[in-house]
């Protein structure tokens, strides 16, 4: 099967990096998946996790403020913070969940409730991702 | 002639400080490999930041977006890099002076700047210069990673998008080798020299537009170009240290070295003095 390379670069260095069968994720404007051989693309990607296809089974990489640069050999996701399923910290996404759950109950103000919003988004991407970590 | 014991006290003391600045040193060489190893982490995703961006502004010709575009200039902004501790050499001092000197010379009057600091010592300076202060970061850590910097980052750029101030420079020492830092002078904002970086450009097709990409792409490379300076900065930070401290054992150990010569002289002199008592005293009873 033909396959793309695919690398998650943060500021922090890379993630991941492979040749993989197809990647899925979610975008700004909708699901995409890309398969070897794609047209040169850019896209904004939204929080959420990066499904990553290969040889009969799927990685999973939680990405926060990303995007996506494909080209026809090789997939670039940038992200400012990604962590693949198995290195998630499931106790502190825990805690950050709580902790956003808290800010959004209480809080009156516009630009701490987006703030809480988006930590709550970040955090319960980063437990769910865990989930599909073997 | 100081006393035996005034030199031996010296010696004890400069010995111990010695020590000290020797520990200070093996501390920072070894914070200087992390650091270095951290700026390299960073390459990459810098590279291709800038790669996508500049493929962008050039294939992407009738897209604008605000921090593209030059305004006219009514207020400056200016973020120093400093450390929170001193004993580093000059590494402070330098890009104070640079920063200091250069916004004397551009402005007349203080309303047409405002100043970011990172590190105690340079918030420090320019609060006693008097300089508007608007925001500072204490206490960032020696490696520091990207959530560590996202706030003041986020904020300098938000700010300059609210139109709070029309440009951005920022200073740093830029990391040459372990025993050499340049004092670095960089316009973040408006990022008016996108185009020029990279020559090997592919056409991209926008999901879902050009405009929506840069809104993005925009804040996270200007984010990315003052986490890239932090991260020099530390690393010089500790390779000014790690210098500066070698420089101090070295001069700790010559005067060592000079007070023992003295030391022994002194003991010398008391020795050859006694004798000539005891001699004087023999002669006298004879």
């Amino acid at each position: 099967m033909k396959t793309v390379k695919v690398s998650i670069v943060t500021p922090d260095g890379p993630v991941y990096e492979s040749d993989v069968e197809m990647v899925s994720t979610k975008a700004q404007s909708g699901e995409l998946g890309i398969l070897p051989g794609h047209i040169p693309m850019v896209a904004p990607l939204e929080i959420g996790a990066v499904r990553l296809k290969k040889e009969g089974h799927t990685d999973y990489v939680a990405v926060t403020g990303g995007f996506l640069e494909v080209r026809p050999e090789q997939v670039t996701i940038l992200a400012q913070a990604a962590e693949p399923a198995d290195q998630i910290d499931i106790e502190r996404a825990k805690e950050a969940k709580q902790r956003a759950e808290e800010n959004l109950q209480a809080k009156q103000d516009n630009i701490d409730f987006k703030r809480a919003e988006l930590a709550l988004r970040r955090a319960m991407n980063r437990i769910e991702v865990n989930q599909y970590n073997r | 002639m100081a006393s035996l014991r005034d030199i031996k006290n010296r010696i004890t003391s400069t010995k111990k400080t010695s020590q000290i600045t020797k520990a200070m040193e093996m501390v920072s060489a070894s914070k200087l490999s992390r650091a270095e190893s951290n700026a390299k982490a960073f390459v990459p995703y810098m590279d291709k930041v800038e790669e996508v961006v500049a493929s962008i502004a050039v294939g992407a010709k009738d897209a604008t977006h605000p921090m593209l575009v030059s305004r006219p200039v009514k207020k400056t902004a200016y973020l120093v890099i400093t450390s929170d501790r001193g004993l580093a050499g000059a590494y402070n001092s330098n890009v104070l002076r640079a920063a200091y000197n250069a916004i004397q010379s551009r402005h007349n009057s203080t309303d047409e700047y405002v100043v970011m600091t990172v590190g105690r010592v340079g918030r420090d300076f320019f609060a006693k210069k008097e300089v508007n202060i608007i925001d500072s970061i204490l206490g960032l850590p020696d490696q520091p990673i990207f959530a560590d910097i996202k706030e003041i980052t986020s904020k300098a750029v938000g700010l300059y998008a609210d139109g709070a101030f029309d440009e951005l420079y920022m200073y740093y020492n830029h990391f040459v080798s372990a025993i050499s830092q340049e004092v670095t002078e960089k316009k973040v904002l408006p990022l008016t020299d996108v185009a020029s970086v990279s020559n090997k450009l592919t056409s991209y097709e926008f999901e879902p537009s050009a405009e929506a990409i840069l809104e993005v792409l925009l804040p996270q490379y200007a984010e990315s170009l003052i986490y890239g300076a932090l991260l020099d900065g530390k690393a010089s930070e500790h390779a000014a240290r790690m210098t500066a401290m070698r420089s101090a054992t070295d001069n700790a150990k010559e005067l060592i070295d000079s007070l023992s010569l003295s030391y022994n002289r002194a003991r010398q002199a008391a020795i050859t003095q006694e004798i000539t008592e005891i001699v004087g005293g023999v002669a006298a009873l004879e």
